[in-house]
């Protein structure tokens, strides 16, 4: 019995060892950190600072800009361009909800009814990001211009006379109303709606279409209850990936618009390289940040999906 | 083949030459069920025998390729699920993830149009004593409670049939056995038919009524668990439920209603009513005989079994002490591999691998089947299974 007691021998002597390399490891993890750090800071933190400081300087070209924390510029900027603060918003709104509405179904299909087509259609649907966003933009144009077929078809199906009355048109002209911008913006966030729609639908367990089914739940009803609440996530982000870029796009609008059709990133962009004035480009830069981060802060927690973020 | 009494009433499930193909490959092959009402059925096989085809055929997310479904005198075979009285308790559950669960058990309440849910929810849940997690969601709960919520989702619609897919195949053993009791115990309770796939043959035997042991797309054998476990009418049933020893013998003489048979020298006498298989002199035949029915006695002790006992000599190969009982694996001139359980009463300390032992047992004891099958049948099966 008393050989069975025995305890083994310790394996003390090796620990001591072990300390040097401990402490060695102790500031890895910040150095794997730097890189990433050094990154943020360079072209995040420091542009940022560099904006906020111009939105409050003053002066002239001429004269060069001193910091004299000229708040108003703000005021000034809101006042001024609130008209296409509200068009960017509601352009990008209509445009993510167009992409929602054409997105889901084609998500739908992807995920649950292709089958062995499932790649292809994956490779049709991210296809137009082999060719430039500026090239794709220009071929709306020739797509909606005076004349082609599709204004022909929209004209003979009167559907120009509905459009023009709800101001969405100009008489016989596609282009350079806010029509053609919406639809531009729609065409070149759709993949951005498509690929988190698809990715979320695509996760859903197929027995849980099966037990509601048994559980005297229609097809609808299954897509009401089970299926859509659960592609929450994906209609979240999805909606997100759509509204935000497109809310700050201007190529569309320059493109696909006229005058009338300017949106917040049009006056960004021309205040900075034409019109040179440097401190209002930045003040509606950051206006449009805060209204963004509002904007989706309030849709994510009505949405119930903090979880995501 | 051999069905259920069909007593017409209302709850019974009645498949008539029901099959299913997938392109050249046949899961169910033309069958005839009745499942009597307040029955507990098992459909028992390895996998991809078509017992879960032949289930999913009941709910209506398969359709078949023909025959008919009836639930008592409704044909139900055009149906879609959500319009058939049966519910389904689906392996590995299928909670809703996103509703917690009394919006769960609700789920199927609410489809029907009925507004106040909350006692009949309440009520279930305590049926399944799971009332205090009624506000969690599905993944907060253990495999054991998402297993009951998914029993309760579908009981609480009153279905006149349960339906149930492999529902303990995710939970380990102590608690498998436990929900076993439980289930049973529901099903008495409430009197629902319920129909309940396993490839568990332990499973099946403990909770069903009458258990259909499937192989290939075909039904084997039906009958209730004793029965099916005593009277194995294939290789396939005897080698699948328990352990079988089975023996080729030669049939070398009748003698009123039993059969003489000779096997490796060895002559054992058959009860004619047991045997499935023509007994026409100098004809085929598989002789069995479960393991624990045998009694091991040393070679030098063999004058002291009583007459009229089968007898085969062999010498001890393995032995493995389970605790309960001992199991013995018996090198004869007619098995090699004859397996042998003896209880743990007065281990006999001679009975070690290369003692030379007598096998004996009851002539009542013996089955036989017909020497036409393959003599491995269900053994490699109720391995992968």
């Amino acid at each position: 019995m008393s050989t069975l007691t025995e305890a083994p021998p310790p394996l003390a002597p090796a620990a001591p060892e072990k300390k040097p390399p401990r402490k060695r490891g102790r500031f890895t993890p910040y150095w794997l950190l730097l890189p990433g750090i050094l990154w943020l800071v360079v072209f995040f933190a420091l542009p940022m600072i560099y904006q906020a400081s111009t939105s409050v300087q003053t002066g002239s070209l001429e004269e060069g800009y001193k910091v004299t924390w000229h708040f108003a510029t703000y005021w000034d900027a809101l006042s001024e361009y609130w008209p296409q603060f509200l068009r960017s918003v509601a352009y990008a709104a209509s445009a993510t909800v167009l992409c929602l509405l054409l997105g889901y179904p084609l998500a739908y299909l992807i995920a649950f009814r292709a089958g062995r087509w499932r790649n292809l259609i994956m490779i049709l649907v991210i296809a137009p990001f082999f060719t430039s966003f500026l090239i794709r933009t220009l071929a709306w144009k020739t797509i909606l211009a005076d004349g082609g077929p599709v204004v022909g078809a929209l004209n003979t199906l009167h559907v120009l006379d509905v459009t023009s009355w709800l101001g969405w048109t100009a008489g016989d002209r596609v282009l350079a109303t806010p029509l053609a911008v919406v639809c531009g913006l729609t065409y070149n966030f759709l993949p951005f709606m498509i690929l988190p729609l698809y990715t979320s639908l695509e996760r859903i367990d197929g027995r849980l279409h099966e037990a509601a089914g048994d559980l005297y739940a229609k097809p609808v009803t299954t897509f009401r209850k089970v299926t859509f609440p659960l592609s929450m996530p994906g209609v979240v982000s999805g909606t997100l990936l759509t509204f935000i870029p497109a809310t700050g796009d201007y190529v569309n609008a320059s493109l696909l618009g006229s005058a009338d059709t300017g949106m917040i990133g049009n006056v960004i962009q021309s205040q900075f390289l034409r019109v040179l004035d440097y401190p209002t480009a930045a003040a509606l830069s950051f206006i449009l940040m805060a209204a963004i981060l509002a904007m989706v802060t309030v849709y994510i927690r009505k949405s119930g999906t903090e979880d995501l973020v | 083949m051999k069905t259920t009494d069909a007593t017409d009433r209302g709850g019974d499930v009645r498949l008539s030459g029901i099959s299913k193909t997938y392109g050249s490959f046949t899961a169910v092959h033309p069958l005839d069920l009745t499942v009597p009402q307040g029955s507990f059925f098992a459909l028992l096989g390895a996998s991809g025998c078509g017992k879960t085809t032949t289930l999913r055929m009941i709910a209506g997310l398969e359709e078949p390729s023909t025959g008919t479904v009836h639930l008592g005198e409704q044909d139900v075979t055009a149906l879609p699920p959500y319009k058939r009285p049966v519910n389904t308790v689906f392996q590995s559950y299928a909670l809703f993830p996103h509703l917690d669960i009394f919006e769960n058990v609700a789920f199927g309440l609410r489809r029907r149009g009925i507004k106040s849910v909350k006692k009949q929810v309440e009520e279930m849940l305590d049926l399944v004593q799971l009332g205090e997690q009624a506000r969690k969601k599905p993944h907060q709960l253990s495999g054991g409670q998402q297993q009951r919520v998914a029993v309760a989702r579908a009981l609480i619609n009153h279905p006149k049939v349960l339906l149930l897919d492999e529902p303990l195949g995710a939970l380990d053993l102590k608690l498998r056995r436990q929900m076993q009791l439980e289930l049973k115990r529901i099903q008495t309770e409430v009197g629902i038919t319920f129909v309940h796939v396993t490839h568990d043959q332990e499973e099946a035997m403990t909770m069903a009524d009458t258990v259909a042991v499937m192989n290939g797309g075909r039904v084997e054998q039906l009958g209730a668990p004793a029965d099916l476990y005593e009277n194995p009418q294939t290789t396939f049933v005897a080698n699948f439920l328990g352990t079988s020893n089975l023996i080729e013998a030669e049939v070398d003489a009748r003698s009123g209603d039993d059969i003489v048979v000779k096997a490796a020298g060895d002559k054992l006498i058959l009860p004619g009513g047991r045997s499935s298989a023509p007994a026409t002199t100098g004809g085929k035949v598989l002789v069995g005989v479960r393991p624990e029915k045998i009694g091991l006695a040393h070679a030098d002790e063999a004058g002291s079994i009583p007459e009229g006992r089968n007898r085969i000599a062999g010498k001890i190969v393995n032995t493995s002490f389970i605790g309960v009982s001992t199991q013995y694996v018996v090198d004869c001139a007619a098995c090699p591999e004859f397996e042998v359980y003896v209880q743990n009463i007065d281990r006999d300390p001679r009975l070690v691998p290369g003692a030379d032992v007598v096998l004996h047992w009851n002539p009542a004891h013996t089955f036989g089947l017909d020497a036409a099958q393959d003599i491995d049948a269900g053994v490699a099966e109720e391995e992968a299974a």
